[in-house]
């Protein structure tokens, strides 16, 4: 029996082979076909060699997660199939094993791999020439084939094969080629085209029996946005207003970082890499005190680097700035190209001293770009710096979403100096206190507006004070502020409790986790009846204590994941609340859950010898 | 208003602030000299914008009458530098000692010096770090033992000059804290200068410095009692300026004759300009980027990035 439109389909290859470039037109091609896609990406910290493998998750219905079944896997060498076994300590065991049965391998003829060695009978093998394909389609093209020219299209082959298999159209390909290669290099993409051709006719004749899956094309107004959380990051600073962003190179927070580099001539935004993310962030408060809504995107190293800004940012008041962190697996210098969920606690505390500030945490493209541009709102507001915590998976991971919904967005500052209303023969003072801890701000150039501040504990005029009265005065006002945005920060930004208020099962999580776990909900309920719901926790601090212990004292069975080892926002949830959480569901391998690893961590917490603290992983 | 019509005084830049430095140090001569040259050159105090760092030479920010940001130890250009790249209408000054600019500031002071934005930094450097009692900075010589320290030192000390001239500043001076109205006119000439500049201030800390104090600079201990600072304007060999911007061996013989000026030291210092080129600063070439021709006015960028940029044409290339 043949599925449509239901494919995890993976390549594999050693990096630097243009694995990304594959992936990425397949992705796209099903995107225009009006289908909904994810997308990820695993690789090691390495330019050229080491393996890396692409996984593309299509499907007809919204979909947010990878699947640990593979449909279909493109090999580029035998690593990808078999692991590292010539390695002195095997790190991996290739992909083999994740096959369906049914499923079906590309490979290489070339290769060289005898069907025994798979060691698979129930899965199909579909050996493919790539050279000879290639030499065809470039005769086809009536050109001389140069393998310094033309090798490069060798994983054109592998994709154009998935193409046929799965009937999709190889039109598709030329298009998006020509897109990607521009016009002027028709030539190109005419050559490219003969390949995938040659391909097509290849498997035609070779292997003309249906694959077990096949894509038909959906009839859609639009095709719906293909991008990663760090494109919608970027995109949600850019109509936020944000005038500098600051960045120092650093997996995995660089890609949001290369997007605005790649649009900042289209807007009035300046993006400067800076010598260290100490400079990063200095340079950030300088410009949201100088009037600018001002950023820096960082990782987990760059990050604690960062925290001595941060107390110079709040105690100055400076509005903002915004602070992405894209956490990766730590300690140190840990694992740089992979993800984790470990920055948590020290984003909650990210500096000596007690000063406020903002932690929001979002899940998905929508509130990647939401919270975002509302970041700057916050900082505009309450003169707090605001960190959004993401990670590797947002950062790299790929979904489809239609739209950004913008038109319900507003744009708030907090108050501003009027030179009107200042009391006669009385000076305009920054951190003058106020009901609500926020001062209004003068911006560096307006008459009148004058004024000192510091990073010493300092008087409402901004001079150096250590006066008790006075230190007793600041600080309230400073931290006061916390309650003030908890108040006005409506609940549904903090927290969102997805699925029926009466579940099985309630689940908590936050951050990138999200996809895997509505996605394991939704198959839970369809094939097993298992009714879960998820409470998401988007906002940190300041963390709506109430909000959450109302939800969970009327739940009966909890279970907390975390892309963590010790389980840093059940403990936040016990610190607020008091309510102590049994059951944990962890991983910490550096790879992101898939809906599979949610579903077993699910299936655990409610049965009746549940394991307190399930360790998943990868392998 | 044009700055003709603008009559400013070196008492409208003064804030009620009493400065709390000791008396004699070396801070005085330098908050009296930026006065005296925000006031020659007009420039309305609210137009300017003060960044220092920590430490006795930071507190500048609390005695003038501007803008004034007192910022982290070391981090001074970093936090001036965000300012004028989105506020570039504003004068910005930074400021701080010779440990947070030369110690713990070491590398924003290399690479500011590669952007060459408009804005001048000013380092009062008087070899000690003061206000945590007198530690050895950065421009302690090996071998010398200040009053505080328990032994001489066995580091060598840094050359200023020799990092900002290799660096990229387009403008290299040296002053001294004493010589207020010399030190007056270097600062009008580093905000005149389009591009980032710097000076390296001499300074006695009269109470943890008792190597080179006041009388030391004025040579009272040599014979004849001869000034150890002399003004490279006296030396009519000396000429700092790159007269062609685009001739390489001028650039660089102008370079080795700072740098060679740099390592006088003991009993000739030379005071003075050192070092100067006109090149596009970071704001031109920013402008040139985005199309706008060079010599165009000043623009904020906070004055065009408002909230609500319509990024459909992006989004669409997302499809």
């Amino acid at each position: 029996m043949t599925v449509t439109n239901k494919l995890s389909w993976m390549i594999g290859g050693p990096q630097g082979s243009g694995i990304n470039v594959s992936a990425d037109v397949f992705a796209k091609a099903c995107v225009r076909s009006g289908l909904r896609v994810f997308s990820n990406i695993e690789y090691h910290s390495n330019i050229m060699g080491r393996h890396s493998y692409f996984r593309v998750r299509v499907n007809e219905k919204p979909i947010q997660s990878h699947v640990e079944p593979v449909d279909l896997l493109l090999a580029l060498d035998r690593e990808t199939l078999f692991g590292d076994v010539d390695a002195p300590y095997q790190t991996h065991r290739g992909h083999v094993h994740r096959l369906v049965d049914g499923g079906g391998i590309i490979l290489d003829a070339e290769l060289g791999v005898e069907i025994d060695e798979i060691g698979r009978d129930d899965v199909k093998i579909y050996a493919v020439p790539y050279a000879e394909i290639l030499r065809e389609g470039v005769a086809r093209a009536g050109a001389d084939y140069n393998s310094k020219r033309h090798d490069i299209m060798r994983n054109m082959v592998s994709v154009a094969a998935s193409f046929a298999l799965v009937h999709m159209d190889m039109d598709q390909i030329v298009a998006l080629l020509r897109e990607k290669l521009g016009e002027h290099r028709q030539d190109l993409v005419d050559l490219n085209g003969h390949v995938l051709a040659a391909t097509a006719d290849f498997m035609k004749e070779n292997y003309p029996d249906p694959f077990a899956v096949n894509i038909n094309p959906v009839e859609v107004d639009k095709a719906p946005l293909y991008m990663r959380g760090a494109d919608a990051v970027a995109l949600g600073k850019v109509h936020a207003g944000c005038s500098l962003q600051t960045y120092y190179p650093i997996a995995p927070a660089t890609e949001e970082s290369v997007v605005l580099e790649q649009i900042k001539d289209d807007y009035p935004i300046i993006v400067l890499q800076a010598e260290d993310e100490i400079a990063c962030v200095n340079q950030a408060v300088g410009a949201a005190h100088a009037g600018a809504r001002a950023s820096t995107s960082t990782s987990g190293p760059g990050f604690a680097l960062m925290i001595e800004g941060l107390g110079f940012a709040a105690i100055t008041e400076a509005p903002g700035p915004v602070v992405c962190l894209y956490q990766r697996g730590g300690p140190s210098t840990g694992l740089p190209t992979r993800g984790g969920q470990t920055d948590l606690r020290l984003a909650l505390q990210p500096g000596h001293g007690e000063f406020p500030h903002i932690l929001i945490a979002p899940g998905d493209l929508a509130e990647c770009f939401e919270l975002t541009y509302n970041a700057f709102n916050y900082a505009d507001s309450y003169h707090v710096p605001v960190v959004v915590l993401l990670d590797r998976v947002l950062a790299a991971g790929h979904w489809t979403i239609d739209d950004f919904d913008r038109d319900h967005l507003d744009v708030t500052f907090g108050p501003r100096y009027d030179p009107d209303k200042s009391l006669e023969g009385d000076t305009y003072r920054r951190h003058l206190l106020t009901e609500s801890g926020v001062s209004p701000r003068s911006i560096p150039g307006e008459p009148g507006g004058m004024f000192v501040t510091t990073s010493d504990e300092h008087t409402e005029s901004g001079k150096i004070s250590e006066g008790i009265v006075n230190r007793l005065n600041q600080m309230d006002k400073r931290m006061g502020k916390l309650q003030v945005i908890a108040d006005e920060i409506p609940e549904e930004v903090k927290w969102n409790l997805h699925g029926p208020s009466d579940a099985d099962l309630t689940v908590v999580a936050w951050g990138s986790t999200k996809g895997a776990i509505i996605d394991a909900m939704d198959t839970l309920k369809r094939r097993k009846n298992i009714i879960v719901n998820f409470l998401q926790i988007r906002m940190m601090r300041p963390f709506p204590t109430d909000a959450i212990a109302g939800i969970l004292t009327k739940c009966e069975n909890v279970v907390v994941f975390e892309d963590n080892y010790s389980g840093q926002l059940r403990d936040l949830i016990t610190q607020s609340t008091g309510i102590k959480i049994e059951k944990l569901v962890v991983k910490y391998d550096g790879r992101p859950f898939s809906q599979t690893e949610i579903e077993i961590g699910i299936l655990n917490a409610i049965s009746e010898h549940a394991e307190k603290r399930l360790v998943l992983s990868h392998e | 208003m044009t700055t003709a019509e603008i009559q400013l005084k070196p008492k409208d830049y003064a804030s009620e602030a009493h400065p709390d430095w000791c008396p004699g140090c070396g801070d005085f001569g330098i908050l009296n000299a930026v006065k005296q040259a925000l006031a020659e050159l007009a420039i309305e105090p609210h137009k300017v914008g003060i960044f220092s760092g920590i430490g006795c030479s930071g507190k500048i920010a609390h005695y003038l009458k501007t803008y004034g940001f007192h910022t982290l130890h070391g981090r001074v250009l970093p936090v001036a530098s965000g300012a004028k790249l989105v506020n570039e209408e504003l004068t910005v000054l930074a400021m701080g000692g010779d440990g947070d600019g030369y110690g713990i500031g070491a590398g924003y002071f290399v690479n500011t010096g590669r952007r060459n934005l408009d804005m001048t930094y000013m380092v009062f450097n008087n070899g000690v770090y003061g206000l945590t009692k007198g530690q050895a900075s950065p421009t302690r010589q090996r071998g010398e033992k200040t009053k505080s320290m328990s032994a001489p030192e066995i580091q060598d000390n840094i050359n200023p000059i020799g990092m900002a001239v290799s660096a990229g500043y387009t403008f290299i001076a040296r002053g001294y804290a004493m010589d207020v109205k010399g030190l007056k006119e270097l600062v009008v000439a580093a905000i005149n200068h389009k591009g980032t500049s710097f000076i390296d201030v001499l300074q006695p800390c009269p109470v943890y410095n008792d190597i080179q104090t006041m009388e030391w600079f004025s040579g009272r201990d040599r014979p004849g009692r001869s000034p150890r600072v002399y003004k490279l304007t006296d030396d009519k060999s000396f000429d700092p300026v790159v007269h062609d911007p685009s001739d390489a061996a001028e650039i660089v013989a102008k370079k080795q004759a700072a740098l060679g000026k740099s390592y006088e030291w003991g009993d000739q210092i030379p005071i003075g300009l050192l070092y100067k080129i006109d090149l596009p600063t970071y704001e031109d070439r920013m402008r040139q980027r985005r199309g706008i021709e060079p010599g165009a006015e000043a623009k904020s960028i906070i004055k065009d990035s408002m909230p609500g940029q319509d990024i459909t044409s992006t989004l669409e290339q997302y499809r």
